[in-house]
């Protein structure tokens, strides 16, 4: 696969916070978006890989958004370790959850994995409730010292995760595991039988997955600053948001997850500052996730052609 | 002939039914061995307690000498055995050079070994003019020449093959039966299930007939065709 | 064992089985969706957050008690549930996508629409429904003077938990007895089958998700005199459907009875001896131990012992 536009694309981004040079502009709350929507493109790329590609369907990835978060705000809290530590220390925790996740959903298939994979978020966000004295329970972890308090340095961080992480599915997709991963997706008992061991290639999508998901985890308790189980386990605000991000952008499409962000973050954002339709934001979205499932069935990006057709007429008139 | 593959007494029940009451056959290195019986016979789930889908209740399968049976389908295949399905089952969304590439990497080291080793088999099974297709849209006769060329980039030492004529016009019929001799010629042993008995009969070495889950004869072409009981139980009734 | 003891645990077990009486009525819509359209409908606790809801409006307005409102909310949410299946479900049914989960995040989307919609309408606000019988219970002691224990028996629960049986009775007879609930029975069983003896597949799944919600509906009007109401409500309500629904084997009633009962007495009991903030783990805790040992839930522990005669 050619590098050209991606590279062209991430030059495009990292000059995003010369923002700050323009006046008249909230340059803090237009970065605040900008990495919001970085982040989500991670999630989202996390969640194409097992769910678009492999064809394993989840609705519990804030489950390992929320253990990459804690285990950074843990370790805070814990150890006195800053909790950027937690980027790396992320790595074997979130693996090891997802070893033993898909040691025990994994068996299932199809919907029954997604129904395995809501109890598993929800499990976790009711255990981290309830040890309060790991947890902190509902009081949550707060990071008194933050490393900046501009965003810009946050703001590259998350984005060289993210240019890391396309680069990263990118060449996972390109490879032995990419044609296994969608051969399981496309047909389980034929992938098995032409000699692909099915649950070991499940298992390993579903680890890298949880891994990348992880960091984004970890990267939000030191952006933020704050974590609390509601927030970070959430099943509508992470799980379906990831699901609906890859979902709107397109499903199993090297673009997709950049695009659903993009278009996911931006329209939360516009809801939440029109008066009165704020409130209203989770209706949106649903009809939003509604309208692609029916209409647009493989995302901006998957049925652009479709897309261009419907659009043309309208242009005409 | 050594045997490549021996079925010991195998049965397998579903529930309380039996679909199979300890059947044993052998084929031997290098043969074609037909199986064939009127539909519910057991063809089928014997292909698939071959091919490890589904574990013999009583019996053992070995291939190559070893124990194979209780093994699962992808080591089953590890070891040389692959198969073909009556419904076809292509990775609809990837291309059909793709999906032989995607099997291929069982054995290749890397990607380009791969591809090398799918590009010459889609050019031995008259595919290549519709490796850029997606497989979806292929037409029946050529899914289920698909079917054969991903199990042959597993590079088996044993194929069975599901039906793979069935629902082909007469020329595509003539052009897979081509392949399947190829295939042969290749060293490949080769298990075949079919009704059409005019392909069954002129490519098998060996016939096995199964009826209700039992073994009813064994022997070549010419032996089975004049087998008064085969002729009753299945030649007799039989819709070709 | 003290008598306190055994007190406790008697106690725990009563409201564990009244609990489960009325999580298998939520369990049944959801297993008979799921029987003859082999989708999970997440939108089903929401269902029954729209029955509560009209059973509360009633009640509000009309001091219309709950339990008759029954009568109201079945009949709307079994046409809510056919618009559904009509208008959103069946469309799908129909694209074809790379992900055929695609049906079940559907019912995601749906359900997250009806939520928030009755935040919008009703506000967060937690409502309780002040029935006069709301605290009324009977007592062991009233009918046994000398009991060396104590148990009781809370009304409501009581009444809902009997309303809920005979509910399930109705649906067993209609199941079992009816050309109808026959119909749907076949097409669970076996779609084309079905269809190959002349049953309207397509109709018979636009009338199952009506009854599914029917039931639900009911579900959530028996569920208002003792628990509180919120939008939110429906989440946990969809959640504990599904854990029923494997638990008892997918598309299996009598499975999901047993399940809906195993379900509320093991929750009772992980309140009383683990602490009220654990009883959903506790119900998570069934759930993946199902999955891991077994598999096909309860109908298949109930076809082992039948092939085993």
């Amino acid at each position: 696969m050619t590098y050209r536009k991606p590279l062209l694309i991430l030059a495009l981004l990292a000059v995003l916070p010369l923002i700050r040079a323009v006046p008249g502009v909230n340059a803090n709350y237009w970065l605040h978006n900008f990495i919001l929507v970085v982040m989500w493109t991670i999630i989202g790329m996390s969640w194409n890989l097992l769910s678009g590609y492999c064809g394993q369907v989840s609705f519990g990835h804030a489950a390992f958004f929320g253990i990459g978060a804690y285990t950074s705000g843990l370790l805070y809290v814990k150890f006195g370790l800053s909790a950027w530590w937690g980027m790396l220390a992320s790595i074997p925790v979130v693996g090891a959850a997802a070893l033993l996740i898909g040691f025990v959903c994994l068996r299932l298939r199809g919907p029954f994995f997604a129904l395995a994979t809501i109890a598993v978020g929800v499990i976790l966000r009711i255990v981290a409730e309830n040890l309060t004295g790991f947890t902190g329970g509902d009081m949550g972890i707060m990071i008194r010292e933050r490393t900046w308090v501009e965003k810009t340095w946050y703001y590259y961080i998350i984005l060289a995760l993210a240019a890391g992480t396309f680069w990263f599915v990118d060449r996972i997709i390109a490879s032995k595991l990419g044609y296994y991963f969608v051969a399981i997706r496309e047909d389980q008992d034929a992938a098995e039988s032409l000699g692909i061991d099915t649950t070991r290639y499940k298992t390993i999508a579903l680890v890298l997955s949880a891994v990348l998901c992880g960091f984004a985890g970890a990267f939000y308790t030191n952006y933020m600053g704050y974590i609390d189980p509601k927030v970070v386990f959430a099943l509508h605000d992470i799980s379906v948001m990831a699901i609906m991000v890859v979902m709107v952008g397109g499903v199993a499409t090297r673009w997709g997850p950049v695009l659903g962000a993009v278009i996911m973050i931006l329209m939360a954002e516009i809801i939440r500052t029109i008066p009165k339709v704020g409130t209203a934001h989770h209706t949106l979205f649903g009809v939003l996730l509604i309208v692609v499932i029916i209409f647009l069935p493989n995302g901006v990006v998957g049925d652009a052609a479709k897309l261009r057709r419907l659009l043309r007429p309208g242009r005409s008139a | 002939m050594s045997a490549l593959l021996e079925v010991k007494g195998v049965s397998r029940f579903f529930g309380g039914l039996a679909a199979l009451t300890d059947v044993d056959f052998t084929v031997g290195k290098g043969e074609v061995l037909g199986l064939i019986g009127p539909n519910g016979a057991g063809k089928t789930t014997m292909f698939n307690v071959v091919n490890g889908f589904y574990a013999p209740s009583r019996g053992e399968v070995v291939f190559k000498g070893e124990r194979i049976s209780g093994l699962k389908p992808y080591q089953i295949c590890g070891r040389g055995l692959a198969r073909t399905f009556q419904v076809v089952k292509p990775l609809q969304r990837m291309t059909t050079l793709d999906n032989v590439v995607c099997s291929a990497f069982l054995r290749a080291p890397n990607r380009a070994a791969a591809v090398a080793n799918a590009e010459e088999i889609l050019k031995f099974t008259n595919l290549w003019d519709v490796r850029d297709t997606v497989s979806k849209r292929l037409p029946l006769g050529l899914r289920k020449r698909l079917e054969i060329a991903r199990a042959l980039a597993t590079e088996p030492d044993m194929l069975l093959l599901d039906e793979a004529c069935a629902g082909l016009n007469p020329s595509e019929l003539e052009e897979s039966i081509g392949i399947i001799r190829r295939i042969k010629e290749r060293g490949i042993t080769i298990m075949i299930i079919e009704h059409h008995m005019k392909v069954i009969m002129s490519i098998s070495d060996r016939i096995v007939v199964l009826t209700y889950g039992q073994k009813l004869a064994d022997g070549s072409p010419a032996e089975i065709s004049a087998n008064p009981e085969v002729i009753k139980a299945y030649l007799g009734e039989g819709d070709d | 064992m003290s008598a306190a003891k055994i007190e406790v645990l008697l106690q725990t077990l009563i409201s564990g089985l009244l609990l489960g009486g009325l999580y298998a009525l939520i369990g049944l819509g959801m297993t008979i969706i799921m029987g003859v359209m082999k989708i999970i409908n997440l939108a089903h606790g929401e269902l029954m957050m729209v029955g509560m809801y009209v059973a509360y409006l009633l009640f509000a307005w009309a001091h219309i008690d709950p339990y008759l409102s029954i009568l109201v909310a079945v009949p709307l949410l079994f046409f809510l549930g056919v618009a559904l299946q009509k208008y959103l479900v069946n469309p799908v049914l129909k694209v074809d996508a790379i992900l055929p989960e695609n049906q079940v995040i559907l019912t995601v989307g749906i359900g997250m629409v009806l939520a928030n919609l009755a935040t919008i309408i009703f506000k967060s606000d937690y409502r309780t429904t002040p029935v006069d019988y709301a605290t009324k219970a009977w007592y062991l002691t009233d009918l046994w003077k000398d009991s060396p224990i104590e148990l009781s028996l809370s009304f409501p629960w009581t009444v809902s938990f009997l309303f809920a049986v005979g509910i399930t009775a109705a649906l067993w007879f209609f199941l079992s007895r009816t050309d109808m609930g026959k119909s749907i029975r076949a097409t669970a069983q076996d779609k084309d089958a079905a269809m190959l003896m002349g049953v309207n597949v397509e109709r018979m799944r636009v009338f199952t998700f009506g009854l599914g919600s029917a039931l639900v509906g009911a579900a959530g009007c028996l569920f208002l005199p003792i628990y509180y109401l919120y939008p939110d409500v429906g989440g946990q309500f969809t959640l504990t459907g599904f854990v029923i629904t494997i638990l008892g084997g997918l598309g299996s009633t009598v499975g999901a009875i047993i399940g809906g009962l195993i379900l509320g007495v093991f929750e009772s009991l992980t309140a009383t001896y683990v602490g009220m903030g654990w009883a959903p783990v506790g119900r998570f805790v069934v759930f993946m131990l199902v999955l891991v040992f077994v598999p096909g839930g309860v109908a298949s522990l109930l076809r082992r012992r039948r092939f085993g005669k």
